[in-house]
C-alpha cells in the first residue's frame, strides 16, 4: 500500500481526523452495543464504578489488545480479508462475529461517506455482508491519513468506552463517574495501543500469526446467552 | 423527498432514491410519537389497509427490542419475513435520528430478502415530543399522538408535532372520556403546523385508519411518479 493516504497528508500526521473518527456521535452504530456490559449488569458483575472499571480493564487487555492489533494492522496496508479471517478465528462466539460484522457494515457506510476511498470500496465489494469492525475501521483510518497507532487508540477506545456509556443507561451510573474510570484507565489504553500497534506494524510481513490472540471466554459465553434474551436494551 | 437526489460517487449512502444496483428503492415512511399512542395499532391498520396493493414491509424500533415487531406477527399483518426489529441501546430518538446505521441495514435487508418493495414503513419506539426521524433514513414523516395524552399537546409544539409531514391525532372516540377538545387540538395543530395535514383518526371505529392510508397513496403515487 502506498504511504500517503486519499484524504490527509502523512499517515499519522491527522490529528483532528482522530477525533472525527473517535468521536461517540460517529453515525457507525456502536450506541446500540454494550460490549457485555448488559449480561454483566444482569449477572449483577457490575452494580457500581469499581465493578465498571474491573470490566472494562479486563475487555481492554483481551478482545480490546486483539481488536486494535488487527486494526494496526490493516491501518498499515495489510490484506484485510486475511485480516477478516484472523478476526474470525479470535471470536469463538458465534453470536460475537455476527456483531463484529454488523458493526463492521454500518462503519463501512458512515467511512465511505467520510473518506471515500478505492480501498473502501474494495472492502464492501468483497464483503458485502460486513467485515469485522476493527479490520473495517483499521482500512478506515488509513483513508482518513492515520497510522497504526491511531487506528490500535480508537479501537482500545471503544472496547471500554461502549460498556461505561451503557452502564450510564443500565444502571444510572453517575456519569462522572463512568467519566473518571475512563480517565484512569487512560495510561494502560495507551499501553495496549502501543502493544497492539507493533503487532500490527510486523502483520504484512509476519502474517495474521503475529497479531495477539486474546480473549475473554466469560464475554464469550455471555454473549451467547445474551444474543437470545427475549428482552434487552442493547444489540449486544 | 429526495426525487431528484443523486450522488458524484459510486457509494449509495443512505437517502439516494436509487439502490447500488440502479433499481429504484421503496419509499419510506418514518412513524414517531410518544409512548401508547398508538403507532404500533397505526402501522398495523396500515399493512392491512394497503398490502394488497403494495408490496410492504416494516422495520421496528422498540425499546425493549421486539415486544412491537410481535405485536404485528402475532396479529399477522404481514408475512414474518418481512419484518425486521432493531435494538436501540435505551435511545431510540439516537437509532432514527443521530446514528441511523442499523436502521439503514434493516431496510436494505428487506428489499434484498423480500423485495421488490413499494414501501417501508420505519416505525420509532416511543419516545418524546422532540422525536423526529433523519431525512437520511425516512422520505416522509408521520408523528402520533392521541386525545387521551392531553388537548394541549398540539399546542406545546416541539419538532413531531410542528415539522412531521402528517400529524395523526389518534383515539378520537376517547375524547369525551378524557375531556379533550377536538376542536381546540384542530386549530392549535393549524397554528403550529400551517399548510400541513392533520388526521383525526379512531382505529376502533368509523373509517379507522383510512385518512392516513389516503395521505400514504398520496406519497406513494408521488414517490413512482
Amino acid at each position: 500500500m502506498d504511504t500517503t493516504s486519499p484524504h490527509g497528508a502523512s499517515p499519522g500526521a491527522a490529528r483532528a481526523a482522530l477525533l472525527v473518527l473517535a468521536d461517540g456521535r460517529f453515525p457507525a452504530g456502536g450506541h446500540a452495543h454494550s460490549g457485555g456490559a448488559e449480561a454483566a449488569v444482569k449477572a449483577g458483575r457490575i452494580r457500581d464504578a469499581t465493578d465498571l472499571a474491573t470490566f472494562c480493564r479486563g475487555r481492554l487487555h483481551t478482545t480490546g489488545l486483539t481488536s486494535a492489533a488487527l486494526a494496526a494492522a490493516a491501518a498499515v496496508g495489510a490484506d484485510p480479508l486475511v485480516l477478516d479471517e484472523a478476526a474470525d478465528a479470535r471470536t469463538p462466539s458465534p453470536a460475537l462475529r455476527t456483531t463484529a460484522r454488523k458493526l463492521g457494515r454500518q462503519l463501512m457506510r458512515a467511512a465511505r461517506a467520510a473518506w471515500p476511498c478505492d480501498a473502501l470500496d474494495a472492502l464492501a465489494a468483497a464483503r458485502p455482508r460486513g467485515a469485522h469492525q476493527p479490520v473495517v475501521l483499521g482500512v478506515t483510518a488509513h483513508a482518513a491519513g492515520l497510522g497504526p497507532e491511531d487506528a490500535a487508540h480508537c479501537v482500545a477506545y471503544e472496547s471500554v468506552g461502549g460498556p461505561a456509556t451503557a452502564v450510564v443507561r443500565l444502571l444510572g451510573l453517575d456519569p462522572f463517574e463512568a467519566t473518571a474510570v475512563l480517565a484512569r484507565l487512560a495510561p494502560e489504553l495507551d499501553q495496549v495501543a502501543r502493544r497492539a500497534a507493533e503487532a500490527g506494524r510486523r502483520a504484512p510481513a509476519e502474517g495474521p500469526g503475529a497479531l495477539p490472540a486474546a480473549s475473554a471466554p466469560l464475554l464469550d459465553i455471555t454473549a451467547q446467552a445474551h444474543a437470545a434474551w427475549p428482552v434487552r436494551l442493547f444489540a449486544s | 423527498m429526495h426525487l431528484d437526489h443523486s450522488h458524484d460517487t459510486t457509494t449509495v449512502v443512505s437517502a439516494d432514491a436509487a439502490r447500488s444496483d440502479g433499481t429504484r428503492r421503496a419509499l419510506r415512511i418514518g412513524l414517531g410519537g410518544p409512548v401508547g399512542s398508538g403507532k404500533t395499532a397505526t402501522v398495523a391498520a396500515l399493512c392491512r389497509a394497503l398490502r394488497d396493493t403494495y408490496s410492504i414491509a416494516v422495520v421496528t424500533n422498540d425499546i425493549y427490542t421486539r415486544e412491537d415487531a410481535e405485536f404485528l406477527l402475532r396479529n399477522a399483518v404481514l408475512p414474518p419475513e418481512r419484518i425486521q426489529a432493531v435494538e436501540t441501546g435505551a435511545c431510540p430518538h439516537t437509532a432514527i435520528r443521530d446514528d441511523i446505521s442499523a436502521n439503514l441495514e434493516a431496510v436494505e435487508d428487506l428489499e434484498d430478502a423480500v423485495g421488490p418493495l413499494d414501501l417501508i414503513l420505519v416505525e420509532s419506539g416511543g419516545d418524546n415530543l422532540t422525536a423526529t426521524f433523519s431525512k437520511g433514513l425516512v422520505d416522509a414523516q408521520v408523528f402520533v399522538i392521541d386525545v387521551a395524552g392531553g388537548d394541549d399537546i398540539p399546542r406545546k409544539g416541539g419538532p413531531g408535532v410542528t415539522t412531521a409531514d402528517l400529524l395523526v391525532v389518534n383515539k378520537t372516540d376517547l375524547a369525551p372520556y378524557v375531556g379533550s377538545d377536538l376542536g381546540r387540538m384542530a386549530h392549535d395543530a393549524r397554528t403550529q403546523r400551517g399548510e400541513l395535514p392533520v388526521a383525526f383518526t379512531s382505529l376502533t371505529s368509523g373509517e379507522g385508519v383510512k385518512p392516513v392510508a389516503d395521505w400514504v397513496r398520496g406519497q406513494l403515487a408521488a414517490w413512482s411518479a
